[in-house]
Protein backbone atom coordinates (compact mmCIF):
# COMPACT_ATOMS: atom_id res chain seq x y z
CA UNK A 1 0.00 0.00 0.00
CA UNK A 2 1.45 3.06 -1.14
CA UNK A 3 1.32 5.84 1.17
CA UNK A 4 -0.85 8.88 -0.18
CA UNK A 5 0.67 11.77 -1.71
CA UNK A 6 -0.34 15.59 -0.35
CA UNK A 7 -2.80 17.30 -2.93
CA UNK A 8 -0.75 18.47 -5.73
CA UNK A 9 1.73 15.64 -5.46
CA UNK A 10 5.46 16.35 -3.58
CA UNK A 11 7.43 19.42 -4.46
CA UNK A 12 10.18 17.68 -6.69
CA UNK A 13 6.79 16.54 -9.03
CA UNK A 14 5.61 20.24 -9.91
CA UNK A 15 9.16 20.80 -11.00
CA UNK A 16 8.59 17.85 -13.95
CA UNK A 17 4.90 18.39 -14.74
CA UNK A 18 5.18 21.15 -16.89
CA UNK A 19 7.62 19.51 -19.71
CA UNK A 20 5.05 16.92 -20.61
CA UNK A 21 1.85 19.26 -20.51
CA UNK A 22 3.45 21.94 -22.91
CA UNK A 23 3.63 19.01 -25.57
CA UNK A 24 0.80 16.98 -25.11
CA UNK A 25 -0.94 19.08 -27.02
CA UNK A 26 0.14 17.98 -30.25
CA UNK A 27 -0.89 14.04 -29.56
CA UNK A 28 -4.46 15.25 -29.61
CA UNK A 29 -4.25 15.96 -33.36
CA UNK A 30 -3.47 12.73 -35.12
CA UNK A 31 -7.47 11.11 -33.75
CA UNK A 32 -8.83 14.45 -33.94
CA UNK A 33 -8.18 14.34 -37.62
CA UNK A 34 -8.97 11.01 -38.27
CA UNK A 35 -12.25 11.33 -36.87
CA UNK A 36 -12.79 14.25 -38.67
CA UNK A 37 -11.82 12.87 -42.22
CA UNK A 38 -14.32 9.89 -41.46
CA UNK A 39 -17.53 11.71 -39.03
CA UNK A 40 -17.07 15.07 -40.16
CA UNK A 41 -16.27 15.25 -43.14
CA UNK A 42 -19.11 13.19 -44.13
CA UNK A 43 -21.35 15.20 -42.18
CA UNK A 44 -20.52 18.44 -44.06
CA UNK A 45 -21.19 16.96 -47.98
CA UNK A 46 -24.44 15.13 -45.89
CA UNK A 47 -26.29 18.83 -45.08
CA UNK A 48 -24.56 20.48 -48.50
CA UNK A 49 -26.54 17.71 -50.36
CA UNK A 50 -29.38 18.55 -48.91
CA UNK A 51 -29.32 21.59 -49.62
CA UNK A 52 -28.43 20.79 -53.73
CA UNK A 53 -32.41 20.55 -55.40
CA UNK A 54 -32.04 17.93 -58.26
CA UNK A 55 -31.90 21.16 -60.81
CA UNK A 56 -29.08 22.43 -59.67
CA UNK A 57 -27.07 25.22 -56.99
CA UNK A 58 -27.76 25.80 -53.89
CA UNK A 59 -31.08 26.84 -52.20
CA UNK A 60 -33.49 25.84 -49.34
CA UNK A 61 -36.37 24.51 -51.70
CA UNK A 62 -35.58 20.61 -50.60
CA UNK A 63 -36.87 21.72 -47.49
CA UNK A 64 -39.91 23.21 -48.05
CA UNK A 65 -40.37 20.10 -50.21
CA UNK A 66 -40.13 17.19 -47.69
CA UNK A 67 -41.78 19.68 -44.77
CA UNK A 68 -44.78 19.92 -47.69
CA UNK A 69 -44.52 16.29 -48.07
CA UNK A 70 -47.69 14.67 -45.80
CA UNK A 71 -45.95 11.85 -45.93
CA UNK A 72 -42.31 13.37 -44.04
CA UNK A 73 -45.57 15.03 -41.94
CA UNK A 74 -46.99 11.58 -40.87
CA UNK A 75 -43.56 9.49 -40.24
CA UNK A 76 -42.68 12.48 -38.06
CA UNK A 77 -45.57 12.01 -36.06
CA UNK A 78 -45.22 8.37 -35.93
CA UNK A 79 -41.72 8.61 -34.86
CA UNK A 80 -42.64 11.15 -32.04
CA UNK A 81 -45.30 9.39 -30.45
CA UNK A 82 -43.39 5.68 -30.80
CA UNK A 83 -40.42 6.70 -28.80
CA UNK A 84 -42.43 8.91 -26.15
CA UNK A 85 -44.78 5.63 -25.59
CA UNK A 86 -41.79 3.76 -25.67
CA UNK A 87 -39.80 5.96 -22.99
CA UNK A 88 -43.08 5.82 -20.46
CA UNK A 89 -43.24 2.42 -20.88
CA UNK A 90 -39.89 1.15 -20.65
CA UNK A 91 -39.75 3.48 -17.53
CA UNK A 92 -42.80 1.60 -15.92
CA UNK A 93 -41.26 -1.58 -16.86
CA UNK A 94 -38.19 -1.01 -15.96
CA UNK A 95 -39.13 0.64 -12.45
CA UNK A 96 -41.16 -2.10 -11.46
CA UNK A 97 -38.69 -5.01 -12.44
CA UNK A 98 -35.16 -3.37 -10.93
CA UNK A 99 -37.80 -2.67 -7.88
CA UNK A 100 -38.25 -6.18 -7.46
CA UNK A 101 -34.37 -7.31 -7.93
CA UNK A 102 -33.63 -4.97 -5.62
CA UNK A 103 -35.34 -5.25 -2.88
CA UNK A 104 -37.88 -8.03 -2.82
CA UNK A 105 -35.04 -10.44 -4.43
CA UNK A 106 -35.62 -14.03 -4.89
CA UNK A 107 -33.26 -16.72 -5.35
CA UNK A 108 -31.60 -16.03 -8.67
CA UNK A 109 -31.85 -12.57 -8.71
CA UNK A 110 -28.33 -11.55 -9.78
CA UNK A 111 -28.14 -14.30 -12.37
CA UNK A 112 -31.66 -12.27 -14.40
CA UNK A 113 -29.43 -9.23 -13.35
CA UNK A 114 -26.74 -10.83 -15.36
CA UNK A 115 -28.90 -11.91 -18.30
CA UNK A 116 -29.77 -8.20 -18.36
CA UNK A 117 -26.46 -7.21 -19.59
CA UNK A 118 -25.97 -10.28 -21.89
CA UNK A 119 -29.48 -9.14 -23.61
CA UNK A 120 -27.90 -5.23 -24.22
CA UNK A 121 -25.42 -6.65 -26.41
CA UNK A 122 -27.79 -8.71 -28.73
CA UNK A 123 -28.93 -6.07 -31.75
CA UNK A 124 -32.28 -5.17 -31.74
CA UNK A 125 -33.72 -6.64 -34.84
CA UNK A 126 -33.43 -10.11 -32.89
CA UNK A 127 -36.88 -9.06 -30.54
CA UNK A 128 -38.75 -8.38 -33.94
CA UNK A 129 -37.86 -11.78 -35.39
CA UNK A 130 -38.61 -13.69 -32.29
CA UNK A 131 -41.91 -11.25 -32.20
CA UNK A 132 -42.84 -12.64 -35.56
CA UNK A 133 -42.80 -16.30 -34.02
CA UNK A 134 -44.60 -15.24 -30.62
CA UNK A 135 -47.62 -12.93 -31.92
CA UNK A 136 -47.08 -13.58 -35.58
CA UNK A 137 -49.89 -14.55 -38.29
CA UNK A 138 -48.87 -18.50 -37.80
CA UNK A 139 -47.35 -17.72 -34.27
CA UNK A 140 -47.23 -19.13 -30.91
CA UNK A 141 -49.99 -17.28 -29.12
CA UNK A 142 -52.54 -17.03 -32.72
CA UNK A 143 -51.61 -21.39 -32.77
CA UNK A 144 -52.79 -21.42 -29.52
CA UNK A 145 -55.95 -19.57 -30.21
CA UNK A 146 -56.90 -21.52 -32.88
CA UNK A 147 -55.58 -25.53 -31.24
CA UNK A 148 -58.34 -24.19 -28.48
CA UNK A 149 -60.99 -22.50 -30.01
CA UNK A 150 -61.07 -24.15 -33.26
CA UNK A 151 -61.32 -20.89 -35.15
CA UNK A 152 -59.44 -20.28 -38.59
CA UNK A 153 -57.52 -17.48 -37.76
CA UNK A 154 -56.47 -16.26 -34.01
CA UNK A 155 -57.01 -12.76 -32.50
CA UNK A 156 -53.15 -11.43 -32.41
CA UNK A 157 -52.60 -9.23 -35.50
CA UNK A 158 -51.12 -6.06 -34.42
CA UNK A 159 -47.61 -7.24 -35.38
CA UNK A 160 -47.75 -4.94 -37.91
CA UNK A 161 -48.94 -2.20 -36.91
CA UNK A 162 -47.25 0.62 -34.58
CA UNK A 163 -48.05 -1.54 -31.86
CA UNK A 164 -46.10 -3.73 -32.49
CA UNK A 165 -43.23 -1.61 -33.14
CA UNK A 166 -43.85 -0.44 -29.29
CA UNK A 167 -43.73 -3.72 -27.87
CA UNK A 168 -40.59 -4.74 -29.70
CA UNK A 169 -39.06 -1.19 -28.37
CA UNK A 170 -40.44 -1.83 -24.83
CA UNK A 171 -39.16 -5.36 -24.52
CA UNK A 172 -35.60 -3.90 -26.16
CA UNK A 173 -34.93 -0.83 -24.11
CA UNK A 174 -36.29 -1.72 -20.94
CA UNK A 175 -32.77 -3.10 -19.95
CA UNK A 176 -31.48 0.20 -20.46
CA UNK A 177 -33.44 2.02 -17.40
CA UNK A 178 -32.87 -1.03 -15.43
CA UNK A 179 -29.79 -0.86 -15.36
CA UNK A 180 -28.96 3.07 -13.61
CA UNK A 181 -31.68 2.08 -11.47
CA UNK A 182 -29.97 -1.28 -10.12
CA UNK A 183 -27.24 0.87 -9.78
CA UNK A 184 -28.69 3.47 -8.24
CA UNK A 185 -30.72 1.23 -5.53
CA UNK A 186 -28.00 -0.59 -4.36
CA UNK A 187 -26.41 3.20 -3.01
CA UNK A 188 -29.80 3.45 -0.61
CA UNK A 189 -28.78 2.87 2.84
CA UNK A 190 -31.39 0.06 3.30
CA UNK A 191 -31.73 1.43 7.52
CA UNK A 192 -33.59 4.25 6.01
CA UNK A 193 -36.49 1.34 4.84
CA UNK A 194 -35.87 -0.60 7.86
CA UNK A 195 -36.60 2.68 10.07
CA UNK A 196 -39.44 3.35 7.97
CA UNK A 197 -40.94 -0.06 7.69
CA UNK A 198 -40.45 -0.42 11.71
CA UNK A 199 -42.41 2.96 12.22
CA UNK A 200 -45.38 1.64 10.22
CA UNK A 201 -44.65 2.56 6.69
CA UNK A 202 -46.20 0.30 4.39
CA UNK A 203 -44.13 -0.59 1.05
CA UNK A 204 -46.29 1.80 -1.39
CA UNK A 205 -45.34 4.62 1.24
CA UNK A 206 -41.59 3.73 1.24
CA UNK A 207 -41.55 3.53 -2.40
CA UNK A 208 -43.07 7.19 -2.86
CA UNK A 209 -41.06 8.89 -0.09
CA UNK A 210 -37.92 7.00 0.06
CA UNK A 211 -36.63 5.24 -3.15
CA UNK A 212 -38.53 7.38 -5.54
CA UNK A 213 -36.46 10.23 -4.98
CA UNK A 214 -33.06 9.28 -4.67
CA UNK A 215 -33.86 7.08 -8.56
CA UNK A 216 -35.23 10.32 -10.10
CA UNK A 217 -31.85 11.06 -11.62
CA UNK A 218 -31.32 7.26 -12.98
CA UNK A 219 -34.58 7.33 -14.12
CA UNK A 220 -34.46 11.04 -15.95
CA UNK A 221 -30.62 9.73 -17.24
CA UNK A 222 -32.32 6.23 -18.42
CA UNK A 223 -35.34 7.77 -20.06
CA UNK A 224 -33.51 10.13 -21.98
CA UNK A 225 -31.27 7.83 -23.28
CA UNK A 226 -34.12 5.53 -24.47
CA UNK A 227 -36.15 8.54 -25.85
CA UNK A 228 -33.15 8.86 -28.14
CA UNK A 229 -32.40 5.79 -28.81
CA UNK A 230 -36.12 4.80 -30.05
CA UNK A 231 -36.24 8.13 -32.30
CA UNK A 232 -32.98 6.68 -34.26
CA UNK A 233 -33.93 2.95 -34.17
CA UNK A 234 -34.13 1.12 -37.16
CA UNK A 235 -33.82 -2.59 -37.04
CA UNK A 236 -36.89 -3.32 -35.49
CA UNK A 237 -38.78 -1.23 -37.97
CA UNK A 238 -37.09 -2.68 -40.79
CA UNK A 239 -38.21 -6.37 -39.30
CA UNK A 240 -41.56 -5.56 -38.60
CA UNK A 241 -41.63 -5.41 -42.52
CA UNK A 242 -44.87 -2.65 -41.73
CA UNK A 243 -45.63 -0.64 -44.92
CA UNK A 244 -47.77 1.10 -42.46
CA UNK A 245 -44.88 1.94 -40.17
CA UNK A 246 -42.54 4.62 -41.21
CA UNK A 247 -40.30 6.86 -38.73
CA UNK A 248 -37.93 9.00 -39.52
CA UNK A 249 -34.69 6.40 -40.00
CA UNK A 250 -36.77 4.15 -42.38
CA UNK A 251 -38.18 7.15 -44.64
CA UNK A 252 -34.03 7.85 -45.26
CA UNK A 253 -33.33 4.55 -45.95
CA UNK A 254 -36.71 4.24 -48.44
CA UNK A 255 -35.88 7.64 -49.94
CA UNK A 256 -31.90 7.15 -50.36
CA UNK A 257 -31.81 3.14 -51.39
CA UNK A 258 -35.37 2.53 -52.79
CA UNK A 259 -36.22 6.06 -54.60
CA UNK A 260 -32.77 7.15 -54.77
CA UNK A 261 -33.76 10.60 -53.86
CA UNK A 262 -30.91 11.60 -52.64
CA UNK A 263 -31.60 14.99 -51.51
CA UNK A 264 -34.80 14.25 -49.73
CA UNK A 265 -32.78 11.22 -47.96
CA UNK A 266 -30.57 14.14 -46.77
CA UNK A 267 -33.10 16.61 -45.63
CA UNK A 268 -34.83 14.13 -43.95
CA UNK A 269 -31.52 13.07 -41.90
CA UNK A 270 -30.59 16.46 -41.22
CA UNK A 271 -33.86 17.01 -39.54
CA UNK A 272 -33.35 13.42 -37.24
CA UNK A 273 -29.42 14.64 -36.63
CA UNK A 274 -31.07 17.76 -35.50
CA UNK A 275 -33.51 16.34 -32.98
CA UNK A 276 -31.54 13.93 -32.26
CA UNK A 277 -28.57 15.87 -31.29
CA UNK A 278 -30.09 18.62 -28.98
CA UNK A 279 -31.79 15.57 -27.22
CA UNK A 280 -28.75 14.34 -26.04
CA UNK A 281 -27.44 17.37 -25.51
CA UNK A 282 -29.89 17.79 -22.74
CA UNK A 283 -29.32 14.07 -22.11
CA UNK A 284 -25.52 15.15 -21.33
CA UNK A 285 -26.65 18.16 -18.84
CA UNK A 286 -29.22 15.78 -17.33
CA UNK A 287 -27.18 12.86 -16.53
CA UNK A 288 -23.96 14.61 -15.36
CA UNK A 289 -26.72 16.32 -13.08
CA UNK A 290 -27.44 12.52 -11.68
CA UNK A 291 -23.91 11.58 -11.62
CA UNK A 292 -23.74 9.32 -13.96
CA UNK B 1 -36.37 -5.82 2.57
CA UNK B 2 -39.41 -4.02 1.55
CA UNK B 3 -42.04 -6.37 2.13
CA UNK B 4 -42.12 -8.75 5.11
CA UNK B 5 -45.50 -10.59 4.58
CA UNK B 6 -45.21 -13.91 3.29
CA UNK B 7 -48.51 -13.40 0.55
CA UNK B 8 -47.09 -10.13 -0.28
CA UNK B 9 -43.80 -11.48 -1.38
CA UNK B 10 -44.95 -14.39 -3.90
CA UNK B 11 -47.48 -11.79 -5.45
CA UNK B 12 -44.44 -9.39 -6.51
CA UNK B 13 -42.68 -12.41 -7.28
CA UNK B 14 -45.39 -13.63 -9.30
CA UNK B 15 -45.66 -10.23 -10.84
CA UNK B 16 -42.20 -10.23 -12.01
CA UNK B 17 -42.23 -13.73 -13.51
CA UNK B 18 -45.50 -12.71 -15.41
CA UNK B 19 -43.76 -9.69 -16.84
CA UNK B 20 -40.02 -10.91 -16.78
CA UNK B 21 -40.33 -14.61 -18.93
CA UNK B 22 -42.64 -13.26 -21.83
CA UNK B 23 -41.27 -9.63 -22.81
CA UNK B 24 -37.36 -11.02 -21.80
CA UNK B 25 -36.93 -14.86 -21.54
CA UNK B 26 -39.30 -16.19 -24.62
CA UNK B 27 -37.89 -13.80 -27.52
CA UNK B 28 -34.21 -15.65 -27.34
CA UNK B 29 -35.57 -19.00 -26.47
CA UNK B 30 -38.26 -18.68 -28.83
CA UNK B 31 -35.81 -18.01 -31.89
CA UNK B 32 -33.56 -20.90 -30.43
CA UNK B 33 -36.60 -23.17 -30.97
CA UNK B 34 -37.50 -22.04 -34.43
CA UNK B 35 -34.04 -22.64 -35.73
CA UNK B 36 -34.63 -26.30 -35.13
CA UNK B 37 -38.05 -26.24 -36.35
CA UNK B 38 -39.71 -26.70 -39.57
CA UNK B 39 -43.20 -25.63 -39.12
CA UNK B 40 -44.62 -23.52 -36.45
CA UNK B 41 -48.26 -23.42 -37.05
CA UNK B 42 -49.57 -24.19 -33.80
CA UNK B 43 -48.55 -23.27 -29.60
CA UNK B 44 -45.53 -25.01 -30.39
CA UNK B 45 -43.21 -25.87 -33.43
CA UNK B 46 -43.14 -29.10 -35.15
CA UNK B 47 -40.72 -31.11 -37.50
CA UNK B 48 -37.34 -31.18 -35.45
CA UNK B 49 -34.12 -30.55 -37.80
CA UNK B 50 -30.65 -29.47 -37.65
CA UNK B 51 -31.01 -28.70 -41.42
CA UNK B 52 -31.03 -25.02 -41.18
CA UNK B 53 -28.05 -25.05 -39.17
CA UNK B 54 -26.24 -26.76 -42.39
CA UNK B 55 -27.50 -24.04 -44.16
CA UNK B 56 -26.21 -21.18 -41.84
CA UNK B 57 -23.23 -22.38 -42.01
CA UNK B 58 -21.97 -23.23 -45.49
CA UNK B 59 -22.26 -20.76 -48.62
CA UNK B 60 -23.40 -17.35 -48.50
CA UNK B 61 -24.39 -17.73 -44.59
CA UNK B 62 -20.39 -18.84 -43.52
CA UNK B 63 -19.37 -15.88 -45.94
CA UNK B 64 -21.39 -13.73 -44.09
CA UNK B 65 -20.24 -14.78 -41.06
CA UNK B 66 -16.52 -14.07 -41.75
CA UNK B 67 -17.62 -10.86 -43.02
CA UNK B 68 -19.17 -9.71 -40.02
CA UNK B 69 -15.97 -11.19 -38.00
CA UNK B 70 -13.72 -9.17 -40.30
CA UNK B 71 -14.94 -6.37 -40.40
CA UNK B 72 -16.26 -6.01 -36.11
CA UNK B 73 -12.74 -7.53 -35.39
CA UNK B 74 -10.96 -4.47 -38.13
CA UNK B 75 -13.72 -1.85 -36.84
CA UNK B 76 -12.94 -2.75 -32.88
CA UNK B 77 -9.03 -2.42 -33.11
CA UNK B 78 -9.42 0.66 -35.47
CA UNK B 79 -11.84 2.24 -32.89
CA UNK B 80 -9.95 1.27 -30.20
CA UNK B 81 -6.73 2.59 -31.41
CA UNK B 82 -8.58 5.63 -32.53
CA UNK B 83 -10.46 6.13 -29.05
CA UNK B 84 -7.88 5.50 -26.18
CA UNK B 85 -5.33 7.44 -28.15
CA UNK B 86 -8.12 10.44 -28.24
CA UNK B 87 -9.27 9.68 -24.51
CA UNK B 88 -5.38 9.36 -23.61
CA UNK B 89 -4.55 12.80 -25.09
CA UNK B 90 -7.67 14.60 -23.36
CA UNK B 91 -6.77 13.40 -20.27
CA UNK B 92 -3.42 15.44 -20.75
CA UNK B 93 -5.35 19.00 -22.12
CA UNK B 94 -6.34 21.60 -20.20
CA UNK B 95 -10.26 21.62 -19.03
CA UNK B 96 -11.75 23.35 -22.37
CA UNK B 97 -9.59 21.33 -24.59
CA UNK B 98 -10.94 18.08 -22.61
CA UNK B 99 -14.86 19.28 -23.11
CA UNK B 100 -14.07 19.60 -26.71
CA UNK B 101 -12.64 16.26 -27.22
CA UNK B 102 -15.46 14.96 -25.44
CA UNK B 103 -18.01 16.49 -27.18
CA UNK B 104 -16.79 15.68 -30.63
CA UNK B 105 -16.26 11.64 -29.96
CA UNK B 106 -19.21 11.50 -28.14
CA UNK B 107 -21.29 12.81 -31.47
CA UNK B 108 -21.29 9.83 -33.49
CA UNK B 109 -23.64 7.78 -31.11
CA UNK B 110 -26.10 11.13 -30.88
CA UNK B 111 -26.35 10.88 -34.62
CA UNK B 112 -28.65 8.14 -35.58
CA UNK B 113 -26.56 5.42 -37.44
CA UNK B 114 -28.88 5.21 -40.59
CA UNK B 115 -27.43 9.62 -40.79
CA UNK B 116 -24.23 7.94 -40.17
CA UNK B 117 -24.66 5.16 -42.97
CA UNK B 118 -25.86 7.65 -45.58
CA UNK B 119 -23.11 10.49 -44.51
CA UNK B 120 -20.15 8.48 -45.24
CA UNK B 121 -22.02 6.65 -48.46
CA UNK B 122 -22.92 10.15 -50.00
CA UNK B 123 -18.99 11.57 -49.13
CA UNK B 124 -17.02 8.92 -50.31
CA UNK B 125 -19.11 8.12 -53.37
CA UNK B 126 -17.55 11.07 -54.90
CA UNK B 127 -14.09 11.96 -55.91
CA UNK B 128 -11.53 12.40 -54.13
CA UNK B 129 -12.58 9.61 -51.80
CA UNK B 130 -14.07 6.62 -53.48
CA UNK B 131 -14.43 3.81 -51.77
CA UNK B 132 -18.24 3.23 -52.65
CA UNK B 133 -18.62 -0.42 -53.57
CA UNK B 134 -15.55 -1.73 -51.46
CA UNK B 135 -15.44 -3.93 -48.39
CA UNK B 136 -13.77 -0.53 -46.75
CA UNK B 137 -16.89 1.67 -46.44
CA UNK B 138 -18.70 -0.69 -44.27
CA UNK B 139 -15.39 -0.93 -42.33
CA UNK B 140 -15.29 3.05 -42.10
CA UNK B 141 -18.56 3.08 -41.19
CA UNK B 142 -18.76 0.38 -38.06
CA UNK B 143 -15.55 2.06 -37.06
CA UNK B 144 -17.03 5.73 -36.85
CA UNK B 145 -20.32 4.50 -34.89
CA UNK B 146 -18.53 2.01 -32.37
CA UNK B 147 -15.64 4.71 -31.47
CA UNK B 148 -17.35 6.74 -29.69
CA UNK B 149 -17.76 3.31 -26.86
CA UNK B 150 -14.61 3.13 -26.69
CA UNK B 151 -13.69 6.58 -26.15
CA UNK B 152 -16.15 6.83 -23.44
CA UNK B 153 -15.18 3.91 -21.29
CA UNK B 154 -11.47 4.29 -21.89
CA UNK B 155 -11.64 8.00 -20.35
CA UNK B 156 -14.41 6.88 -17.58
CA UNK B 157 -11.55 4.66 -16.54
CA UNK B 158 -8.72 7.00 -16.89
CA UNK B 159 -10.59 9.15 -14.63
CA UNK B 160 -10.18 6.69 -11.77
CA UNK B 161 -6.59 5.58 -12.51
CA UNK B 162 -4.57 6.71 -8.81
CA UNK B 163 -2.24 9.31 -10.61
CA UNK B 164 0.10 8.86 -7.95
CA UNK B 165 1.82 5.37 -10.35
CA UNK B 166 3.22 7.91 -12.99
CA UNK B 167 3.98 10.06 -10.78
CA UNK B 168 6.16 7.87 -9.21
CA UNK B 169 7.40 6.40 -12.45
CA UNK B 170 8.20 10.31 -13.46
CA UNK B 171 9.71 11.48 -10.26
CA UNK B 172 12.42 8.61 -10.63
CA UNK B 173 13.29 9.61 -14.01
CA UNK B 174 11.23 8.06 -16.71
CA UNK B 175 10.04 9.97 -19.75
CA UNK B 176 6.11 10.56 -20.89
CA UNK B 177 6.63 7.40 -23.30
CA UNK B 178 8.05 5.04 -20.99
CA UNK B 179 5.17 5.81 -18.49
CA UNK B 180 2.64 5.30 -21.07
CA UNK B 181 4.20 1.93 -22.33
CA UNK B 182 5.12 0.69 -18.98
CA UNK B 183 2.45 2.09 -16.33
CA UNK B 184 -0.55 3.71 -17.95
CA UNK B 185 -1.14 1.36 -20.39
CA UNK B 186 -0.98 -1.95 -18.43
CA UNK B 187 -3.03 -0.04 -15.72
CA UNK B 188 -5.60 0.59 -18.44
CA UNK B 189 -5.51 -3.27 -20.33
CA UNK B 190 -8.80 -4.45 -17.88
CA UNK B 191 -10.51 -1.50 -19.70
CA UNK B 192 -9.00 -1.66 -22.47
CA UNK B 193 -9.79 -5.45 -23.05
CA UNK B 194 -13.92 -4.13 -21.48
CA UNK B 195 -14.08 -1.68 -24.50
CA UNK B 196 -13.10 -4.29 -27.43
CA UNK B 197 -15.49 -6.45 -26.35
CA UNK B 198 -17.85 -3.60 -26.06
CA UNK B 199 -16.62 -2.74 -29.40
CA UNK B 200 -17.43 -5.82 -31.72
CA UNK B 201 -20.74 -6.88 -29.84
CA UNK B 202 -22.00 -3.86 -31.00
CA UNK B 203 -20.38 -3.97 -34.94
CA UNK B 204 -20.90 -7.85 -35.35
CA UNK B 205 -25.09 -6.63 -34.56
CA UNK B 206 -24.83 -3.34 -36.23
CA UNK B 207 -27.70 -3.13 -39.11
CA UNK B 208 -28.73 0.47 -39.85
CA UNK B 209 -25.36 1.69 -41.16
CA UNK B 210 -24.58 -1.44 -43.08
CA UNK B 211 -28.13 -1.34 -44.73
CA UNK B 212 -27.36 1.75 -46.80
CA UNK B 213 -23.84 0.82 -47.78
CA UNK B 214 -22.74 -2.45 -48.06
CA UNK B 215 -21.57 -3.62 -51.31
CA UNK B 216 -22.94 -6.90 -52.56
CA UNK B 217 -19.41 -8.77 -52.26
CA UNK B 218 -19.43 -8.00 -48.52
CA UNK B 219 -22.59 -8.76 -47.07
CA UNK B 220 -22.76 -8.79 -42.78
CA UNK B 221 -24.83 -11.33 -40.82
CA UNK B 222 -27.49 -9.10 -39.92
CA UNK B 223 -28.08 -8.10 -43.47
CA UNK B 224 -27.66 -11.45 -44.39
CA UNK B 225 -30.93 -12.53 -41.77
CA UNK B 226 -32.78 -9.48 -43.09
CA UNK B 227 -32.31 -10.77 -46.54
CA UNK B 228 -33.22 -14.23 -44.97
CA UNK B 229 -36.47 -13.28 -43.61
CA UNK B 230 -38.08 -10.87 -45.95
CA UNK B 231 -37.85 -13.87 -48.36
CA UNK B 232 -39.87 -15.37 -46.22
CA UNK B 233 -37.06 -18.58 -44.92
CA UNK B 234 -37.78 -17.19 -41.53
CA UNK B 235 -36.88 -20.77 -39.74
CA UNK B 236 -32.98 -20.24 -42.00
CA UNK B 237 -33.16 -16.47 -40.51
CA UNK B 238 -33.17 -17.78 -37.08
CA UNK B 239 -30.66 -20.08 -37.20
CA UNK B 240 -28.31 -17.57 -38.60
CA UNK B 241 -29.33 -15.46 -36.07
CA UNK B 242 -28.51 -17.81 -33.35
CA UNK B 243 -25.05 -18.40 -34.92
CA UNK B 244 -24.72 -14.88 -34.70
CA UNK B 245 -25.49 -14.45 -31.25
CA UNK B 246 -23.26 -17.27 -30.47
CA UNK B 247 -20.37 -16.14 -32.24
CA UNK B 248 -21.07 -12.40 -29.89
CA UNK B 249 -21.48 -14.13 -27.00
CA UNK B 250 -18.01 -16.45 -27.52
CA UNK B 251 -16.00 -13.65 -28.29
CA UNK B 252 -17.21 -11.96 -25.06
CA UNK B 253 -16.37 -14.79 -22.94
CA UNK B 254 -13.12 -15.17 -24.58
CA UNK B 255 -12.41 -10.94 -23.76
CA UNK B 256 -13.90 -11.50 -20.37
CA UNK B 257 -11.29 -14.52 -19.72
CA UNK B 258 -8.26 -12.27 -20.55
CA UNK B 259 -10.04 -9.77 -18.70
CA UNK B 260 -10.07 -11.13 -15.51
CA UNK B 261 -5.95 -12.77 -16.26
CA UNK B 262 -4.83 -8.91 -17.38
CA UNK B 263 -6.21 -7.70 -13.67
CA UNK B 264 -4.76 -10.36 -11.58
CA UNK B 265 -1.30 -8.86 -13.01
Amino acid sequence: MPTPLPPGGPPALRNISPRPRQKTGWWALPPVVALAFVFLYPLVLLVQQSLTPLEGGTSVRPYADVFADPAFREALGTTVWLALAATVGCLVLGFVLALVIAFVPFPGAKAVARFVDVFLSFPSFLITLALLFVYGTVGMANGMWTDVTGAASGPFQFLTTPWGVLLAEITYFTPFVMRPLLAAFSQIDTAQIEAASSLGAKAPRIVRQIILPEALPALAAGGSLVLIMCLNEFGIVLFTGAKGVTTLPTLVYSKAILESDWTGACVVAVVNVVISVSLYGLYRVVSRRAGA
Amino acid sequence: MLVHSRKGKWTLWALFLVLFVPLFALPLLVIVAASFATNWSGAFPSGPTVEHYAAATRGESLEALTTSLVTALAASLLALLMGSWAALAAHALPKRGKRLLDTLFVLPVAVPSVVVGLAVLVAFSQPPFLLNGTRWIVILAHTVLVTAFAYQSVSAAIVRLDPAYEQAAASLGAKPSYVLWKVKLPLLLPSLNAAAGLCFALSMGELSATMMLYPPDWMPLPVRIFTATDRGSLFTGSAVAVVLMGATLLVLLAVSRIRTRASYR
